[in-house]
């Protein structure tokens, strides 16, 4: 092989087929996407035919009628995170320090549920938490709900199954990085007199601070863009800006409008993800 | 009771029984946490598979009764083997394409220091971080321009795009987990560049690589988003999920899901129990 190709070309060819492919179906649609979320419906054509007219205002329009929807997805995407964080911390934690031998098996346990197609879960939460399922009649019989109240088609029932479907993306990275702590750091700690909170605070927690950012990130960003645990367990009062663009797409065939607003969506990610890093870098070594 | 308590009173100082019941508390509260992380974890698990032996006719909503028909004939739903069918297809196709793509990736981005390297990271981090229904959305896009209907291999396609970067990720991080001491005996031992390759590099780098397929068919076969955008009329796992969920979902569809649990928590557990007898050989 080294004789026919020189060393210096030997990356870029392996580079090369698999580049193409991103560049076609990646780079390509994205650019072509941008081209789109400019253009008008041609005058007096068909429903779906549009043409370039370099209308920015596009933007300003899709952004105004969906503030809603947008609004929507960024909320329940961060309560989300928020939520996936409170229960995927402690249970990495115990994974990583408090499990002794069946480490592994509990590893396995937590990704053992996503291994279920996830609209199948996403379908059998619907059930639980709908009117024939267990849960609602408990709550009411205990009293904690009133007989009208329902979990199903609720903002409660679309940022739980969210929180729900995300969970790996935030359990894995945290393990990772709280596996890597040398437990005689925390000891050290402790023989300095801090108690187990101040370990936590100072120690513990600040060098967890990788799979802390990492974690949130990855649970974010598909939340934000989700739009089926909106379609399944919500109801028309907690459409996101998914369901918005799917619709935009199958339903109304606008396709610029749904072009802008995936835009908006990618652009408002990437410069709350950006200013995230930034913050959680800093702040984390204080 | 209260003879224990006398008991250790006269030993050790006394200990109210609410504080060493609060202190018994403290001790375990992580482990009682996370019992109940893993409840939360399996409930639709459960559910899943309990109403699989449901004997519920069309509509499975309501526990009706126990049966094993639905295990004895998983496809006796109209179109739900069909569906399973195309997500297999589609699946495999997926996985060989982006796992020879993204493998060849890896090896570049992993073993050689060469102009663009950090350019060429980050055209793999960028798939990873934009969110699935604008890359599901743009695609169409592309293909509507080009007029090619989507269908079965748009889908591929699409799939094998998001594949590719979870799967240099993977083979990556096992290219630079290799001691490079075991190559270099292979070459002091007269093996040529190519020799050195087959048979020391890829056997050390083929866990990786089978782990990276693995994630790429699990990946693949559960996703919907990205798929909805690019299968037109023809109907995947999820999507049939998906469209009949309104009047709710066959129980063969139950079964189909349960056992793709089960195969796939066996090839988990068999994959560390391989691993942990090569480190046993090691």
């Amino acid at each position: 092989m080294s004789a026919i190709v020189s060393k210096v070309k030997l990356p870029y060819l392996l580079l090369l087929p698999g580049f193409l492919f991103l560049f076609t179906f990646f780079i390509l649609p994205i650019a072509n996407l941008a081209q789109t979320s400019t253009q008008t419906p041609i005058a007096g054509g068909d429903t779906g035919q549009y043409e370039q007219t370099l209308r920015f205002s596009n933007y300003i329009d899709a952004f105004t009628e969906n503030q809603e929807q947008f609004a929507r997805s960024f909320i329940y995407a961060l309560f989300a995170t928020v939520l996936a964080l409170a229960i995927a911390y402690p249970l990495a934690y115990a994974i990583a320090f408090k499990a002794g031998k069946f480490k592994n098996f509990l590893l396995v346990l937590v990704v053992a549920p996503f291994l279920v197609s996830f609209l199948l879960r996403t379908v059998a939460w619907k059930q639980i938490l709908g009117e024939e399922g267990f849960v609602v009649p408990t709550l009411r019989t205990i009293g904690l709900i009133s007989e009208s109240t329902t979990l199903t088609s609720t903002s409660f029932a679309v940022v739980m199954g969210m929180t729900y479907n995300f969970l790996p993306f935030m359990t894995l990275p945290l393990y990772a990085s709280l596996e890597r702590i040398d437990p005689r750091t925390m000891e050290a700690s402790g023989d300095l007199y801090a108690n187990g909170i101040t370990t936590f605070r100072k120690v513990t927690l600040p060098l967890s601070m990788p799979g802390v950012v990492a974690g949130t990130l990855l649970t974010f960003i598909p939340a934000a863009g989700d739009y089926v645990n909106a379609a399944i367990l919500g109801s028309p009062n907690t459409k996101m800006l998914g369901n918005v663009i799917e619709s935009r797409y199958f339903k109304i065939v606008d396709y610029p409008t749904a072009a802008a607003l995936s835009f908006t969506l990618m652009a408002a990610i990437l410069i709350l993800v950006t200013l995230y890093i930034r913050k959680a870098g800093t702040e984390e070594l204080v | 009771m209260s003879t224990q308590m006398k008991q250790k009173d006269a030993s050790i100082p006394t200990i109210p029984l609410n504080a060493r019941i609060s202190r018994w508390f403290g001790r375990n509260l992580i482990r009682i946490y996370a019992l109940f992380g893993f409840t939360y974890l399996f409930i639709p698990v459960a559910y899943t598979f309990a109403f699989s032996f449901n004997d519920s006719g069309k509509s499975n909503l309501v526990w009706k009764g126990f049966t094993l028909d639905n295990w004895k004939n998983p496809c006796g739903a109209p179109e739900v083997c069909e569906a399973l069918g195309n997500s297999i297809k589609i699946g495999l196709l997926a996985t060989i394409f982006s796992t020879i793509l993204g493998t060849m990736i890896a090896f570049a981005i992993g073993r050689y220091a060469f102009k663009g390297r950090s350019s060429s990271n980050l055209l793999i981090f960028l798939p990873m971080a934009t969110p699935e229904i604008v890359l599901g959305a743009s695609l169409l896009s592309l293909f509507l321009v080009f007029q090619i209907n989507p269908g079965f291999w748009p889908t591929v396609i699409a799939h094998v795009m998001f594949c590719i970067s979870f799967v240099v990720v993977t083979v990556k991080a096992r290219i630079a987990s290799l001691d490079p001491r075991l190559e270099q005996a292979a070459m002091d031992l007269y093996a040529n560049e190519l020799e050195t390759f087959r048979k020391v590099t890829l056997p050390l780098v083929a866990p990786g690589i089978a782990g990276a397929a693995l994630l790429a068919f699990s990946l693949s076969f559960d996703d919907f988003i990205i798929t909805n955008f690019n299968s037109g009329t023809l109907k995947t796992f999820p999507e049939f999920v998906y469209t009949s969920a309104a009047r709710g979902i066959p129980a063969q569809a139950n079964v189909i899901g349960s056992a793709m649990f089960f195969l796939a928590l066996f090839i988990v557990i068999a994959g560390q129990f391989v691993g942990k007898k090569v480190k046993v050989a090691k």
